[in-house]
């Protein structure tokens, strides 16, 4: 009842105008004073507070790289078991950058680039070797792909920390609202590498890797061999249809080359080939549900485009049909240990592609059927 | 994965916290006194009210925000589980994922007919916090 009362007296002691009692007077100079701050500082404070919010999300990704870091060295030492301390090469590692081919003439660039990224890989692994002497070829592969992501998250957190002093040695405020305006974008990246770093740390499958896992469950059980580079193909009878079945070799973190295997399979069929299937995780948009099965056409897989290139090629020489299947996720989802829901999407995606064939081929057809993506933790 | 060096990030220093509960002190005090002085001078009464809850206000507010950010800092490891299978007689297990496992792996003989068993799937199951943000259409 006080307070109700004491509010009617606040109203009306608010619309009072000035001259009243002393009080009624300094809380119009207050207000006064606010609105000429708000008009001739309101930008530098508006300024400030994203300054500030940039800060934090700064330091947050700060402790996720840290965290990367340790996690990455901590790892090395575990299963490399280095003689001397790895910090120091680790941190090389992390500073390390690849340079994109001139594309000013952009002819045969794919070559170019191809060239360059084997380089990257070659070096990687000789990098990885040194780092950890004892590892396996499965356990090497993952360390790499360990690396690779606390080097995402290194580069990541510098390139906030670069726009945020930027900001603050300019107080410009296009700059820093750039930033600001991304930084939720950004923190999910970070944040998704950041889960990919664990699953590459321990080997555990991944979003990204449902792909691989379709192949894997329609090879299992039949015999497999090697095919450049970094694949495996199995000759699979499928609804009295001769399917070869893709995949990169497992359970080590790897994608392969699935362009390279499919021209592989393909010359050595001279061409005869029905159909082609590719299977890959794809990003949903936001309100489509995660493990959604779609299908359409076209080489679906992602990375640098050299490997959609090949197929894109080798398939125009012979005239193949190429159809696409995907299962949807999110950027985090696609990066961390693979849910439920995707991991069951695997079944359903079988199915479609049951159907595709049925529909598109006749018995006794050639057919390649391609899982892309990172085939951690999935064997074959 | 909340270790001991868990930077400087995580950590609110004591000095803001005790600035903060100053405040709400302040401000607590403030409305005591608007209501004590409500009787006597209800013009007085009226300011001490309104800043007693701009005080109120404000504290809550910063409190409730650095213990969001130390909330978020962490990254969370959801639970991983291995799904192991016998290809005979159907003798399904689960358990928690281990180093090296993967998918297809062999591993101990079944339990109840010596057959080799065989992991055939590993996943986290996530538990969703609140419900997405929908849209009806
Ligand atoms: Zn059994």
């Amino acid at each position: 009842m006080n307070i109700v009362a004491a509010l009617f007296v606040l109203k009306n002691q608010l619309l009072q105008f000035p001259g009243g009692d002393i009080f009624s007077q300094i809380l119009t100079l207050i207000i006064y004073a606010f609105i000429f701050i708000s008009i001739f500082y309101g930008q530098r404070i508006q300024l400030y507070i994203m300054l500030r919010e940039v800060e934090g999300s700064l330091y947050k990704l700060k402790y996720i790289r840290d965290e990367g870091r340790r996690i990455a060295i901590e790892t090395i030492k575990e299963i490399g078991k280095p003689q001397t301390d790895p910090s120091a090469r680790v941190d090389r590692f992390l500073e390390y950058f690849t340079i994109a081919p001139q594309s000013l003439d952009p002819a045969g660039v794919v070559w170019k680039l191809e060239h360059i990224l084997d380089v990257r890989d070659t070096r990687f692994k000789d990098e990885v070797k040194l780092l950890a002497p004892a590892a396996d070829e499965t356990q090497a592969n993952n360390l790499e792909n360990t690396l690779e992501a606390a080097m995402a998250l290194n580069y990541i957190y510098k390139v906030i920390r670069h726009y945020y002093l930027l900001g603050k040695k300019t107080l410009s405020l296009y700059i820093i609202m750039q930033i600001q305006m991304i930084l939720p974008l950004v923190m999910r990246e970070a944040e998704a590498y950041a889960s990919a770093l664990k699953a590459f740390a321990y080997g555990q499958p991944i979003g990204d890797g449902v792909g691989a896992l379709v192949a894997a469950k329609l090879m299992h059980g039949h015999q497999t061999r090697k095919v450049p580079k970094d694949c495996v193909v199995a000759e699979v009878p499928f609804e009295g249809r001769t399917a070869y079945v893709i995949k990169a070799e497992g359970p080590g973190g790897n994608v392969g080359k699935p362009g390279d295997a499919i021209k592989t399979i393909i010359e050595e069929n001279e061409g005869k080939i029905a159909n082609i299937i590719m299977i890959d995780a794809a990003l949903k948009l936001e309100g489509e549900e995660v493990g959604e099965v779609a299908e359409g056409v076209g080489a679906a897989i992602g990375g640098p485009g050299v490997d959609q290139f090949k197929i894109e090629e080798t398939i125009l020489k012979y005239r193949i049909p190429i159809n696409a299947v995907i299962i949807k996720e999110d950027i985090g989802d696609a990066v961390s240990p693979m849910r439920k829901e995707v991991f069951e999407a695997a079944d359903k995606a079988i199915e479609r592609i049951r159907q595709v064939i049925l529909e598109r081929t006749r018995e006794g057809d050639k057919v390649i059927i391609a899982g892309v993506g990172n085939t951690i933790g999935i064997g074959q | 994965m909340s270790r001991s060096n868990a930077s400087a990030a995580t950590r609110v220093s004591s000095f803001v916290l005790l600035i903060i509960f100053v405040t709400l002190a302040l401000a607590l005090a403030a409305l005591v006194l608007a209501i004590y002085l409500y009787d006597t001078a209800p013009g007085v009464a009226v300011y001490w009210l309104l800043l007693g809850f701009i005080g109120l206000a404000l504290s809550t507010y910063v409190l409730f925000q650095t213990r969001q950010r130390i909330l978020r800092l962490r990254i969370e490891m959801p639970p991983i589980t291995t799904t192991i299978e016998c290809k005979k007689c159907g003798f399904k297990s689960v358990r928690e994922f281990q180093r090296g496992d993967y998918v297809f792996k062999e591993v101990e003989p079944c339990q109840k007919c010596n057959e080799k068993m065989i992991i055939t799937a590993i996943y986290r199951e996530v538990r969703e916090k609140g419900k997405a943000p929908t849209f009806p259409y």
